[in-house]
């Protein structure tokens, strides 16, 4: 059904966009990971959006998880003579030969999301991502704003051990709580960034803070995680939002439809539109040739309820994540 | 009777005194553990959590048993598990009733599960081969069935299965229970645990024996297939999402070691159902205890596999006597040497 609806639109924007696919006057090669994530689909579908929009020819290869797949992507697109390549690197060693065939060709590549370890950093024109620690932040100061100087107990929901977004947002959340010493972190534990987690370890809390009586609030490195804590707290015979303050990061749909229900209370957003930025500084190299900063970084946007949740749930619903 | 049970308590003995030491450990580091109450009628501590939260691996455990007694191994519980949950799940939200959802679920872990029979049964490849290939592929299925996506939905009924409760237990724990009882009663009350002890030992032998060893993996694969089935009903239900990514994750690994742990070989042959349940409240009560024990993460792990690795030593040590490590270990003797020169 929704595979039918979904040809029968990709014909339909083909169509309309075709007059303007063959004026385009830029083409751009995009080696996506894959969709590993609904975040990921999500940023493949706001690519096009974006590519749409502004009237440029993008052709995406989806790499299905592994290297040598964006490897063979990129001289692909080196072959086809595009006039840039946008790059969402798997892991962040091994690229240095196949983008040194990219700048032979002249042809500047763009990361998206994330960054590659390299000792030639003219290798690529500039990157495009999201600072982990600035999000952690910004979820920090938003509750040292909400409890306004009250006491405040928080109960964190730790992502994978070790992977490099929960470490970063961790770190950037206590950056943020730090000046206000009425908020203190009372546990910590992963959730291995999914909802089953999420639940059970937000049940222990629960049972260890005196049945969710001295937490006052839960910080989630995702909101999956917090849509699963969500659930332990109703269970607890407690009121999420309102007896203990949600905040959690990415802004998936489903946060939206907790924060329109008063189940939540904010979220940072994880734009999936990293293409956008990469289109407007490619713009501006092939118009001025003045190259951008090395990095540009993405908006951490602060949702809450006042944002009308059930607006912006119905806007990112369609868009596969 | 109270002879029988003095034996099985006998036997049961190392288990339950881990048991015993973590709920202990458990409770030093939280002195609440053992509190209870009644909340919007369901029981609600610690200690129902160890329950709750273990009742997927117990139901996995179940059916992990059957399998590795007959001196096979199934890995693709989990990724069965995510199926079942995407099929509940995606049917749900497309508006099939309550009782086609469930049949169609656990339809699907029958399937996989004969198929998995299929090929180690009748084609005879070996079971750890066998059933890798339906981990690896069997997510994959289940991200196709769900597109990707995590499909949230809302129906009452099917959310029973995960946080509803009947007498003031939670529903996920009464399907334990029963999903025990009553593999236990088919087991012992027939010759179906002696056929399947037998087909572990020596298949050959039992199959010149007259067992029909063929339909008896069909069946024992099936019957593992549909307990994955019903975890993974009871695990989407709980977060009322089928999650293709993350249901039922490692978990088969997490049934082996509970099957282990309740001093089943994986070399097949004599089994108990009962003590693999309690390996999996052992696996449960300890990860329940690392939860609220206020460690931080990064010890979770290292935690985990010194507890293991204490109960199997314990297990081993209780075997074979304490003494035993002591002793040389056997040499040779002349008369082999001889026939190998």
């Amino acid at each position: 059904m929704t595979f039918m609806k979904r040809i029968l639109l990709g014909t339909a924007a083909a169509a309309a966009f075709a007059g303007t696919a063959a004026a385009a006057d830029l083409t751009v090669g995009f080696s996506q990971i894959g969709s590993e994530s609904g975040w990921r689909a999500a940023e493949t579908s706001v690519s096009k959006l974006e590519a749409e929009k502004r009237g440029i020819d993008l052709k995406i290869a989806d790499a299905q998880q592994k290297q040598e797949n964006q490897i063979k992507a990129i001289r692909g697109f080196v072959a086809q003579g595009v006039d840039a390549i946008f790059l969402a690197p798997v892991v962040a060693t091994g690229w240095d030969t196949v983008l040194e065939e990219a700048k032979d060709a002249e042809i500047p590549v763009i990361l998206l999301d994330r960054t590659i370890e390299t000792s030639d950093d003219s290798l690529y024109l500039t990157a495009v991502t999201s600072d982990t620690v600035h999000e952690g932040k910004v979820a920090g100061d938003w509750l040292v704003k909400t409890v306004a100087g009250k006491p405040c107990n928080v109960v964190e929901l730790q992502g994978t051990v070790g992977s490099s977004p929960a470490i970063n947002r961790k770190k950037g959340f206590e950056d943020g709580i730090a000046s206000a010493s009425n908020i203190k972190i009372t546990r910590s534990q992963t959730g291995d960034f999914t909802r089953a987690k999420g639940k059970e370890v937000m049940e222990g809390f629960l049972k260890a803070e005196g049945g969710g009586k001295d937490i006052c609030a839960l910080y989630a490195h995702n909101d999956d995680m917090a849509v699963g804590a969500i659930q332990a707290i109703k269970e607890a015979g407690l009121k999420p939002g309102t007896d203990i303050l949600v905040v959690s990061i990415d802004a998936v749909p489903d946060i939206f439809k907790a924060m329109a229900d008063g189940e939540a209370n904010a979220t940072v957003e994880l734009t999936p539109n990293m293409a956008g930025p990469a289109f407007d500084a490619l713009k501006a190299f092939k118009d001025s040739g003045k190259a951008p900063e090395k990095w540009i970084q993405t908006e951490s946007k602060l949702y809450t309820q006042a944002d009308d949740p059930m607006k912006v749930y119905e806007e990112k619903k369609g868009l596969g994540y | 009777m109270s002879r029988m049970l003095m034996a099985g308590l006998t036997r049961a003995a190392p288990q339950l005194i881990c048991l015993a030491v973590i709920l202990l450990l458990n409770w030093l580091a939280f002195p609440g553990f053992f509190d209870m109450r009644i909340q919007d009628g369901r029981i609600f501590g610690s200690v129902v959590d160890v329950l709750n939260r273990g009742a997927p691996v117990v139901i996995l455990a179940v059916g992990m048993t059957a399998v590795i007694a007959s001196k096979g191994v199934d890995l693709s519980v989990g990724a069965v598990m995510a199926m079942a949950g995407a099929v509940a799940a995606t049917m749900t939200v497309a508006g099939y009733p309550l009782l086609v959802v469930l049949l169609a679920a656990l339809g699907t872990g029958v399937l996989c599960g004969l198929w998995n029979g299929l090929l180690v049964g009748f084609f005879d490849l070996q079971p750890i081969v066998a059933t890798l290939i339906l981990m690896v592929a069997g997510r994959g299925i289940a991200q196709l069935i769900t597109e990707g996506t995590i499909v949230t939905f809302i129906d009452p009924g099917l959310i029973f299965f995960g946080t509803g409760s009947f007498f003031w237990i939670p529903m996920p724990v009464i399907l334990a229970v029963l999903v025990t009882a009553m593999a236990v009663l088919l087991v012992r009350r027939t010759a179906l645990g002696l056929l399947i002890e037998s087909l572990g030992v020596n298949r050959s032998a039992s199959s010149y024996a007259g067992v029909n060893s063929r339909l008896l993996l069909l069946l024992i694969y099936a019957f593992c297939g549909l307990c994955a089935a019903l975890a993974g009903i009871i695990v989407s239900a709980d977060i009322r999402g089928a999650d293709a990514n993350n249901a039922g994750l490692w978990l088969e690994l997490d049934a082996i070691l509970a099957v282990v742990i309740g001093g089943t070989s994986l070399l097949g042959g004599r089994f108990s159902i009962v003590m693999s349940v309690l390996g999996a409240i052992i696996i449960q009560a300890m990860n329940t205890g690392i939860l609220i024990s206020g460690f931080p993460p990064e010890y979770n792990l290292i935690l985990k596999a010194g507890v293991i690795i204490m109960i199997l030593l314990a297990q081993s040590l209780s075997r074979t006597g304490f003494l035993h490590v002591l002793r040389p270990a056997p040499t040779q003797t002349a008369e082999a040497k001889v026939k190998r020169a």
